[in-house]
Parts: C-alpha cells; structure tokens; sequence
C-alpha cells in the first residue's frame, strides 16, 4: 500500500517548459517522460488527454493521485458505435479517447469500476441476450487484468473504498463526488470517464477547482425553515439546493435532528443532479469548517438561501411531473445503491407481504453488500415477497426497465430526474415506505 | 446589417460555421442530449428537442451527472457533435468534454453580443473570436 497524497503536498520539480499545447499545463521530467512514451503509448495518450484537458480547466500543473474511481465498462452501447467488441479498442476511444488500438499498460493508481451496465446474477432481468452478457463480462474481465478493482457501484465508499481527509482523488459518479468532499474532506473535482481513465494509467489529474483549498471555502449560506430530518426530507432538500445554487459551495446552517450517511448520500445524489454542488459544508456533520464563519473563510455570504414548505412542495410537484396517473408497474429502490440499512429495512417492509402482480419490485445495493444481505436472510425475504435484490448496476446507467414498464416509483430525486428522459417512462418520487406500498397495491397513494 | 465581431477567450483553438442554438439554462449530457440523434431530452430543459449536431452551441455551462463528456463522446463518434461551443461558465464537465469532442470553443463573451445571438443566426468560432453573420434577404424572409 502506497502512502495517500494528501493536500497540502510539496512539490518543487516543476517543468518549465511550455506543455506539448502551448497551454498552461506545465509538467514534471517524469511526467514529460510519460507524454513522451517511455511508458508507451497508452500512458502518453493518456498524458496528452490531461493535458488538453488541464489546459482548458486553466490548472498549471497536475497533482499526483492514488485514489481514481472510474467507468469503463462496456457493453453494446459502446460497441455498437466502433462495430467491435475488442475490450482493448474500446477502452482505447472511450476511456482513453484514442483512435488508435494503444498497448494499455496496468493502472498505475490504486483504481475502481463504480456502477457499471449489467447485474452479473440478473442480468436475464434486465432484458439483457446471452451475448451482450458475455460482451459485457469480457469488457469487465480487461479491465480487472489491467488492475482495477470491480467494485461496480456508484457508492465505492460503502464497500471499502473511504478515502482519507485531504486526499487528492480522482473521482466521477456524481453522487459520490459530494459525499467525499463533504463528508469525508476527500478532493476531487466531478472527473469524467476518459479523465479517469487517463489517472488510472498516470496517476495525476490536473491540479484545478476542488484540489485547491481556495476553492473549498463556502461563499453561500442555506438555512431552512422547516424540519429536514427523514430520508425524504434530505432528498428533497437537496434537489432545491441544487436547482438554486448551481454550482455554488454552500455552507448548511441550523439542522436540527438526526443526520446520518444515508441521508446524506440522497442529498448529495439531490443535489448534483439538480445543480453541480460538489461540496457543501455542515459544521459539526461534515469533515472541514467546523463553524459557519470558518466555511465562509470569515466573509460575508454572496448570498443566502432559505428552505420553507413552499420550496418543499415545489421540489416534490416537479419530481412527480411526468406522471400522468397513479397506476404504478414498477418500484425502484437503491438510488445511489443502498446501504446495508436500507435493505434490512425493505425486508422489513415486506416481510410475509405479496408484491402485487404485474409490479416489479427491485432494490439496489453493491453485490459485496448483496452477499451481505444474503447470508442475513434479507434477500429471501425480499424475494418471497416477489421483489428481487439487483446489484452493479441500476436503471438509469444500464438503460433498462422491467419488460412493459410505464409508470415508475422511487424513492430516490436522482432516480426520478433521469430515468424519465432516459427510458421514457413516468415517475413517482415519495417516501421508500410509500414506493413498498405502490408495490403491494399497484398504486400511488401518497 | 453586416457581420458583427466579438472577441471571447478561447478554450479550444479552431475554425467552425453553424446555426446557433442558443440554450437559456445549463446543458446536461448524461441524460441531457441523445447522442444517437444529438436531440436535448432533459425534462423540462427549454430546448428539449432542439438538436445540438452541427450547431454553434451557446450555453450557459454544462451541468448534471458525470457521464457528461461520455455523452459527449458518443455524439462525436455518431457525427452529432456541435460545430462548435460558446460558453459563460467552465466546470470540469464542460472541460474534459471540449477536450474530447475538440471542436473550436469560446468563453467570456461580451455581454453585448448576447443581444444579437439569437437561434437561427449563423455564427462563425474562430481565432478567439465569434462572428455573426449577417442573415441574408431571402433567409431572413
């Protein structure tokens, strides 16, 4: 195990030279050694991508990092485009954006797979051929042998990737880009597929927005007026957060009652989908400022926001917007994977009851906790219900819907946001124990 | 009317020609765009439906999930990429995505110049400039 790199770090070789763009980017010799090919032609791909990359950003340097999350699985939807199934071809254009076939070498940083196209046990659930299954393990087995864990869930820090305080990291998944900043004071900018990739095979991503502590600091501050206490509440708090602030860094005054990381990983999937909040402060919940005045670096807000019902109601008519009835055919729930709570808490639920028929009942969580639930007894339960328990993937990522799905529940503001657009179907977004209970009845009665 | 001028930062160096589609709230590629057919299909986004392939795409930034320079990429792949890309705001979703789709990129554009974008306009990204050109009798008809 390497040593993590932590901000701030020293870092006193640097290149002068102009970078190979005639941008900003200026690199370290090991660095220049990298973009130049003496550690082949991936690596130097990879290399010249962040640097195109960080000389847009504006950065003058990358940092280096040993904690990158990234999505480079593939399936037909990638194939499709470049008519092959090569995993090599298809990591090249899509992970390392790279015409050519390159010689990829393995992952130089600590690496993992988030959420992924395909459950590996359901995945006939999905709709999915015994060929396109065979595709997507394949493209799932490259990316193992080039070093990068499958851990395919977009909540990496539920099945043991927590990276520490002030690590430089390489993240995308944008409900997970605000739990590790947040919560954890983790850095990472909202990466993307190919920036990811690119740090997998260098170790460096370029040095800009959230790696730098001036950055960091909160210039707006959001109170509320009414009580934010259920997982609901923080869902739909988070969606207004987002749809007001864009991409603000906010500091969070006056929550009363419970918090916990479940809450918390709703709000921060709420509030990057309605908006870009990657960081958001809570003094005494979240890892950095420790007071209101500290987030604020001791300024005054640009600007402050307050939550009231009004905004509540709002955010919950907009989220149930595209349903045109009340009739429900299908109930999602797992939206980012849920925790090991989550599951025990549906089985719970639906514990001796019957999913009505013609309603398909799914639940989410990372195959690692799936195994979990398993040996607790939960999965059955669920099961004997009628519902099943998915894993590595979700909905919205895999682009499925049960076979016929027109109306869906959930409980997630993530979930009900994309899937509409994505499948074309209509969407409920109320409480889990109101989406256990259009799965029983078949309808939406909250 | 002649062709109007205006000079903007460049972000992504190049020459490129197209209709304008000025977008009013921030784009979304993750489901924001399709790329099999470039539409914009974000519930609710003003221009849902309108196409980005080929366009001179002025928005206010990039916004949403990030599959967003994915989206992007696919689109490129397909031929539906815009022409070129006009921005106020820059995050890392709209970075690593011009780094991507590479066409010729414009931000910080004079206030000024907003007044005569509007969709339709043919609009010419170049050298750190943007041009638009005047809409000729018959087309303005």
């Amino acid at each position: 195990m390497t040593t993590p790199t932590l901000a701030p770090e020293a870092f006193d070789a640097l290149d002068r030279r102009p970078s190979a763009t005639g941008g900003s980017v200026r690199l370290t010799d090991e660095e220049r050694a990298m973009a130049d090919g003496a550690q082949g032609d991936a690596v130097a791909a990879a290399m010249d991508l962040l640097v195109r990359y960080g000389d847009i950003l504006g950065a003058d340097r990358l940092v280096p990092t040993d904690n990158v999350c990234g999505a480079s699985i593939y399936g037909p939807r990638h194939s499709r485009v470049l008519d092959t199934t090569d995993p090599v071809r298809l990591f090249s254009e899509f992970s390392i954006d790279s015409p050519d076939r390159l010689d990829i070498t393995p992952a130089r940083a600590h690496s993992c797979q988030l959420i992924g196209p395909r459950d590996h046990l359901n995945w006939e659930l999905q709709g999915l051929s015994a060929a396109t299954n065979e595709e997507i393990t394949r493209s799932e087995e490259y990316l193992a042998s080039i070093g990068v864990s499958i851990l395919n869930t977009c909540t990496p820090y539920q099945v043991g990737n927590v990276p520490m305080r002030g690590e430089h990291c390489a993240w995308m998944e944008s409900s997970a880009v605000p739990y590790i900043n947040s919560l954890l004071g983790a850095r990472t900018n909202t990466e993307g597929r190919e920036s990811t990739a690119a740090a997998m095979l260098t170790g460096r991503i370029p040095y800009a927005g959230l790696h730098l502590t001036e950055n960091r600091y909160a210039t707006h501050l959001v109170t509320t007026d009414i009580p934010v206490e259920t997982m609901f509440d923080w869902s739909v708090f988070g969606y207004w957060m987002g749809w007001h602030l864009r991409d603000q860094v906010p500091v969070v005054d006056g929550i009363r009652g419970p918090v916990d990381p479940i809450a918390l990983k709703q709000f921060g999937a709420a509030v990057n989908s309605s908006g870009d909040v990657e960081l958001y402060h809570m003094p005494g919940v979240t890892a950095e400022a420790q007071t209101v005045e500290q987030a604020l670096r001791g300024r005054a807000p640009e600007a402050a926001l307050r939550f009231t019902r009004a905004d509540f109601d709002a955010v919950v008519e907009h989220l149930n917007s595209t349903a045109t009835g009340d009739d429900i055919d299908f109930v999602m729930i797992g939206c980012p994977h849920a925790n090991l709570d989550q599951v025990r808490e549906v089985a719970r639920l639906l514990d001796g009851k019957r999913i009505k028929d013609g309603v398909t009942f799914w639940i989410f969580t990372p195959s690692a906790l799936r195994e979990v639930a398993r040996r607790s007894g939960w999965v059955d339960t669920i099961e004997r219900a009628g519902g099943k328990v998915m894993a590595d993937t979700c909905p919205a990522i895999g682009q499925f819907v049960p076979r016929g799905a027109r109306r869906f529940a959930t409980d997630s503001a993530k979930q009900v946001h994309y899937l509409p657009p994505i499948m074309g179907v209509e969407g409920r977004f109320g409480s889990t124990a109101a989406c256990v209970d259009a799965a029983l009845t078949g309808r939406w009665a909250a | 009317m002649s062709d109007q001028v205006f000079p903007a930062k460049e972000l992504v160096a190049g020459t490129a020609t197209g209709p304008v589609l000025l977008c009013t709230s921030e784009i979304p590629g993750w489901g924001g765009i399709d790329p099999k057919t470039g539409n914009i299909v974000e519930v609710g986004h003003p221009q849902r439906g309108r196409s980005i392939a080929g366009a001179v795409l002025v928005i206010p930034g990039a916004k949403g999930a990030s599959g967003w320079s994915g989206q992007f990429h696919i689109a490129k792949l397909l031929g539906n990429a815009p022409a070129a890309v006009v921005t106020r705001n820059l995050n890392t979703k709209l970075a690593l995505g011009l780094a991507v789709i590479g066409v010729p990129a414009l931000m910080g554009l004079p206030e000024e110049a907003y007044a005569s974008l509007h969709d339709g306009a043919v609009a010419t990204v170049s050298d750190g400039t943007l041009t638009i050109h005047a809409v000729p009798a018959a087309a303005a008809g």
